[in-house]
């Protein structure tokens, strides 16, 4: 595979998610008014519930839309790559992915251009959602806008490559929601996303503040968090650095011709 | 190009099993230049499991499978270059154009602007579908939903045709009209074609016929050769010799002794 060749081969791909995700039009739509509702609904009763507590990165008292702001951001991702990983899903059992499958490129580079596509989607949404949030009056440093694009785009290429983990083992499109429910949501719930670690550390909940330590996502939403303030949460660069080598790898293993994916086939003609 | 092999696709004993059946079992054979081979089979006999693993999306248990000198195992992108694939499941994005479905596959192929639009422009004239080209997938009727297939599998000039059942679902005249074509595409072009059917018909016209049934080859040979051999009057029956039962000759369960 040439160079020249990787690069069609990744707008083919990138463009056929962006050309679907554009012709469905109720799906932006929609995941925006998930994270929105978030914002001003649920975040509206819970506007001064961090009392006088100042956490990092913050350096002053912040209201509570300023602190969910990242972690609807990690949402918006994590819901993304989930999605991508039901389209993945959706094209096996269409076929269409058997088309891709037997282009002569390697799987690794095709799982990549997948992981890819998805991401340009996820970071396109939390763009508009930045955007939305800052016409509503939500107070997000404009500075930070800049620094934070490479962490959405760390945080949802990890997220992403959960989502095609996911894609190897969910055989059939109507386990997706069960997955969903075991994935996201414990996912998004014990994560600093709504509050602060330290809340459920206060509040006896310890184990569930030593999940919340070694979820994935946890270290996701830091990354954005920080990045807003143009800080560099190292820890979590690695965490999230270290999950998307560790699901990518996994992905292309769980693809790999010589364990069969495609199921179904073994029954014969 | 170095595809200065004889064959342009082999298969040399390959084997396959899912648990503890055998879907392929020690299976050989050879396509030239050229040249039509029908893969005729029963439901269940083997032909799928076959095409998968031609096409490397299996890794066969056991055996070699070269395309053009690639071995697909250890060279799957330089063999699956030169493959084309009509499967037998539709793989069209229905809501895009005729045209954008197979700039889709060019790209997959490595074929850029100019290069993509007039290979795409010419097998779409190949099969009469210039006129077609803006039209949507969803409001193409079956057979011509089939050419497209059969288009976008030429796109980037494959020197083998796969074609898996590729006529389940069209109507007798589209399926007469789709078995012209790749005829024609062996005679015009060289293509060598394998085209797996459980009708018998369809293999009429071969150069060669491969029998299949329970992972094995019962029978190989031109239409006239086996008939002759399975001393019947037609095709249709010499088939129905070859594959009833599993009685007669077609032992089964015969392992281990390859």
């Amino acid at each position: 595979m040439t160079p020249a060749h990787g690069l069609r081969v990744l707008g083919a791909v990138a463009g056929r998610e962006v050309e679907k995700f554009v012709h469905q039009g109720g799906r932006f739509f929609s995941a925006l008014v998930r994270p929105l509702l978030w914002l001003v609904v649920f975040a509206a009763g819970f506007q001064n519930v961090f009392g006088v507590s100042i956490i990092p990165p913050y350096e002053t008292y912040i209201p509570y839309q300023v602190y969910i702001a990242p972690g609807l951001l990690g949402m918006i991702l994590l819901f993304n790559g989930m999605q991508s990983s039901l389209a993945m899903v959706y094209d096996r059992e269409m076929g269409m992915m058997r088309l891709l499958l037997t282009a002569p490129v390697p799987r690794w580079y095709l799982l990549l251009s997948k992981l890819v596509a998805g991401t340009v989607l996820s970071v396109l949404q939390a763009i508009a959602f930045l955007v939305i949030a800052s016409l509503i009056g939500v107070d997000l440093p404009l500075a930070g806008m800049l620094a934070v694009m490479p962490a959405l785009v760390l945080a949802g290429m990890m997220l992403g490559a959960l989502g095609l983990v996911l894609s190897v083992h969910v055989k059939q499109l109507e386990n997706f929601a069960g997955t969903m429910n075991f994935v996201i949501f414990p996912m998004f719930f014990i994560s600093p996303a709504l509050y602060p670690l330290w809340k459920m550390q206060e509040s006896g909940a310890e184990w569930l503040y030593q999940a919340a330590r070694f979820n994935p996502f946890s270290h996701a939403v830091e990354l954005v968090r920080y990045a807003m303030y143009g800080q560099l949460q190292t820890t979590s660069l690695l965490v999230v650095v270290a999950c998307l080598l560790l699901f990518f790898a996994i992905a292309v293993f769980g693809y790999d011709p010589q364990r069969g994916m495609l199921r179904k086939t073994g029954k014969g003609a | 190009m170095t595809d200065t092999h004889d064959a342009l696709l082999t298969v040399v004993d390959a084997a396959k099993s899912y648990g503890s059946r055998k879907a392929l079992d020690g299976v050989s054979l050879a396509i030239s230049e050229g040249e039509f081979v029908a893969l005729l089979g029963p439901n269940g006999a083997g032909k799928s499991t076959l095409f998968q693993l031609l096409s490397g999306l299996f890794v066969a248990d056991g055996g070699d499978i070269t395309i053009c000198g690639h071995d697909i195992r250890r060279a799957p992108v330089m063999a699956l270059a030169r493959i084309g694939i009509v499967f037998q499941q539709a793989t069209l994005d229905l809501d895009l154009s005729v045209e954008r479905n197979l700039m889709f596959h060019a790209r997959l192929h490595g074929l850029g602007g100019a290069d993509a639009r007039r290979r795409v422009a010419a097998e779409l004239a190949a099969q009469g579908l210039a006129d077609r080209r803006r039209d949507r997938v969803r409001d193409l009727s079956g057979g011509n939903r089939r050419k497209v297939e059969l288009a976008r599998a030429m796109v980037h000039e494959p020197r083998v045709l796969l074609m898996d059942e590729a006529t389940v679902g069209l109507d007798p005249g589209s399926r007469a009209a789709l078995l012209d074509q790749v005829h024609g595409l062996c005679a015009a072009r060289g293509v060598g074609v394998l085209w797996a059917s459980h009708l018998v018909d369809e293999a009429e016209g071969a150069d060669r016929v491969v029998v299949l049934h329970r992972g094995r080859v019962r029978a190989e040979g031109t239409p006239a050769e086996l008939v002759a051999s399975a001393g019947t009057d037609s095709l249709a029956r010499a088939f129905a010799e070859l594959t009833e039962g599993g009685g007669r000759g077609a032992s089964d369960n015969s392992d281990g002794n390859r």
